[in-house]
């Protein structure tokens, strides 16, 4: 007997107490779930608020603008405030939001020449995200346009995500039907942190230590 | 390198000692106290907690009664998204799967996720003597590697090492190991980091193989979950060509919504956070973004003798958020090491049994190692009743694992304490005596003292409470005689 049958017939022994309730396969939607939806109400102003709120909580830097226009500003004044000389840019990323870019500042495409240890000189990256948390100051990457291979945003020192107001959700159980699980995904909250000596919390062991959000409120 | 959990001694043994370390007790008061006290927040924040909590156990229970039909179902899921599914009935066959699994790259070096997992079969080990070094990522975890110890707590395995510690074993062993910590490494937590960031960023971006374990397994399409916090696991998961994962079988969840009940039960009972910084998933291969081998070893090694005792398989909703660790008045004093398992506190005490057997006098000895006080079950995210489970074991090992003398002591002395409160003449008298000759009473009874086995070592790891001058009962009597003045 293959380690598969027998692990399998060792779980129907071990469930011999458990009455089968038909051939049929079990139907996980009978749990009963009488847990919120959501915690914060419908106002897309006030989830708005509160993920500003929650982000900046777990040390996100928050910059708000009014509309998508504002974001090439933000975003070029964000790089050259930290003086990246290199940015990591996903395809797909709006060519409107690098249009403030100081000249001589050099843009890396994706590709195969952007290896993990290239991407390690590389001083920041831009990317949208698929999806943002408010509750809990979440953003998760899907990996799909505009948001780069997975590694994009882990070498690099320094992300700067942009967040429209259609990809805000109040809640965890909101977020979830709107993610695609067949795409890999990374939910992220605040920048890379420990806690682990004397659960002092320092932030930025291997992921970017600086995550700086551009939330657009129109 | 490395050592084991293998012949450790008993609970009471390893607690006689562990009690007695100033340092360990100071290290692990702060620290459970600290975090305990941020979860009570993270955790009112929602006014439906007992809800979500009710629907983890229902969801873990469903799935724990059909756990058949979603392995199958996760194996048809993983497969279909181009990853590859072994089985593992116990530990030696899960280390050798993975073992042949490295081998077949060639590579002789694997960055590791922290995972318990890995631990509860002792991989590293395996690995190291097949030459192949294990190299773990997680901070607490490479303090414990590279400190030769062992981990002490399911969250922060390095609880029981405080700063200035942790930095004399950076500046002993990172030289060993790869680079070297900087020149005039302080104790400060931020260079101490930093020092891991420089030590471990070579190992990731050489690295060719990758091995995690996971938080949920999603039945219905085969996506698996890894939550953490510093980004080492974001690097072992995505910068390798393969990935190896090695999971239990109990925890598959049946659908991707599941997950909205599990992200908000774990951050929040774990970390005390509303969410932890990073949450990977992936299901199977993604062309071009991740490793493009991706190996899934589903693991039993006793989690079906678990689920075959009706009252202990609760241990198996288990999701690994340490609450119960940080909330146990025993673990608080005894330390993680005394449990002598991957898994240590009040869910390492029902849950190691279960896994290993009673058979060992260590193993047999974990049921008693607590008041039940139930603490434990009231933090639990998933309601697993410990303490019932604790008693339903002791039960087992009392009937069959060798330790009955053990048990017969108990219930004499359990007799004896019962006849006293029924005689309440007698109980004054023993009390009154007591007050008499309090300045006669040592503060520890000698660890000579010719007591049976079981006695022997609780007499040995405790110390006597001070005696009171006058009984309660004699202070109340003259409280009453005064009036209620005072």
């Amino acid at each position: 007997m293959s380690s598969r049958e027998q692990v399998l017939a060792r779980i129907r022994t071990a469930l011999a107490d458990v009455p089968r309730e038909s051939e049929a396969a079990p139907d996980p939607a009978a749990v009963p779930r009488g847990y919120r939806t959501t915690h914060t109400g419908e106002d897309p102003a006030a989830i708005r608020e509160l993920l500003a709120e929650n982000l900046a909580d777990y040390r996100a830097i928050v910059h708000r603008v009014g509309d998508e226009s504002e974001v090439a500003g933000a975003v070029g004044r964000l790089l050259a405030e930290r003086g990246s000389k290199t940015v990591a840019v996903p395809d797909g990323l709006p060519a409107d939001w690098l249009a403030e870019v100081a000249a001589g500042t050099e843009r890396l495409a994706e590709g195969p020449e952007l290896t993990a240890r290239r991407l390690d000189s590389v001083d920041s990256v831009v990317t949208g995200c698929a999806v943002a948390i408010a509750e809990t100051g979440t953003i998760v990457l899907d990996a799909a346009e505009g948001q780069g291979r997975r590694r994009l945003t882990l070498v690099p020192d320094h992300h700067i995500c942009v967040i429209r107001p259609g990809q805000i959700v109040a809640s965890v159980p909101q977020a979830l039907p709107r993610l695609d699980p067949r795409r890999p995904q990374t939910w992220i909250s605040g920048p890379s942190a420990t806690s682990d000596i004397e659960l002092d919390r320092v932030e930025g062991v291997h992921g970017p230590r600086t995550l700086e959000v551009v939330l657009i409120d129109d | 390198m490395s050592r084991t959990f293998v012949g450790m001694p008993p609970f009471p043994t390893a607690a006689r000692s562990s009690t007695k370390d100033g340092q360990l007790r100071a290290n692990l008061t702060h620290a459970t106290h600290t975090i305990r006290d941020k979860r009570a927040k993270a955790v009112a924040e929602l006014d439906d907690w007992a809800e979500l909590r009710e629907a983890g156990k229902r969801i873990k229970d469903h799935t724990l009664r059909h756990l058949d039909h979603y392995l199958e179902q996760l194996e048809a899921s993983v497969t279909a998204a181009g990853g590859q599914v072994h089985w593992a009935a116990d530990a030696a066959e899960a280390n050798r799967i993975v073992t042949e699994l490295v081998r077949a790259t060639g590579e002789t070096e694997v960055v590791k996720v922290k995972s318990m997992a890995t631990q509860e079969i002792e991989l590293n080990e395996a690995l190291a003597k097949a030459g192949i070094s294990a190299y773990e990522t997680d901070l607490a975890e490479l303090i414990v590697q590279l400190g030769d110890d062992l981990p002490s707590h399911i969250l922060v395995p390095a609880i029981h090492k405080n700063r200035s510690e942790i930095r004399d074993i950076f500046q002993d062993a990172m030289g060993r190991w790869g680079r070297p910590a900087p020149e005039g490494l302080t104790d400060r937590p931020a260079e101490l980091a930093e020092a891991a960031r420089l030590h471990l960023r070579e190992k990731f971006l050489r690295a060719k193989v990758g091995i995690s374990g996971a938080n949920f397994m999603i039945a219905e399409t085969g996506t698996l979950v890894v939550l953490e916090s510093e980004g080492n696991g974001r690097m072992c998961l995505t910068l390798p060509e393969t990935l190896i994962s090695v999971v239990g079988i109990e925890k598959v969840l049946p659908r991707w919504q599941d997950l909205e009940v599990f992200l908000q039960l774990l951050p929040r009972s774990s970390t005390a956070e509303r969410m932890n910084p990073y949450t990977s998933t992936w299901t199977g291969t993604s062309d071009g973004d991740g490793p493009q081998r991706f190996h899934l070893v589903l693991v039993d090694n006793g989690r079906t003798d678990t689920l075959a005792d009706t009252v202990g398989r609760q241990a198996l909703r288990c999701i690994r958020c340490s609450a119960c660790l940080n909330v146990c008045p025993v673990y608080e004093r005894a330390g993680g090491h005394a449990y002598g398992s991957a898994y240590p506190g009040p869910i390492g005490a029902i849950l190691t049994p279960q896994l290993r057997g009673v058979e060992s006098e260590l193993d047999a000895s974990l049921p008693y190692a607590s008041s039940l006080c139930g603490a434990c079950y009231e933090v639990c995210p998933v309601a697993i009743d410990i303490p019932e489970v604790l008693v339903h074991l002791r039960e087992r090992v009392a009937e069959g694992g060798g330790h009955r003398d053990g048990h017969r002591v108990e219930g004499a002395v359990m007799r004896a304490t019962t006849w006293l409160f029924d005689h309440p003449a007698a109980l004054g008298a023993v009390e009154r005596a007591a007050g008499a000759m309090r300045g006669l009473v040592p503060r520890r009874l000698p660890e000579k003292l010719p007591l049976p086995g079981p006695a022997k070592a609780w007499n040995d790891s405790r110390d006597l409470p001070e005696l009171p001058e006058e009984s309660f009962r004699d202070w109340w009597k003259k409280r009453e005689q005064r009036g209620s003045g005072e």
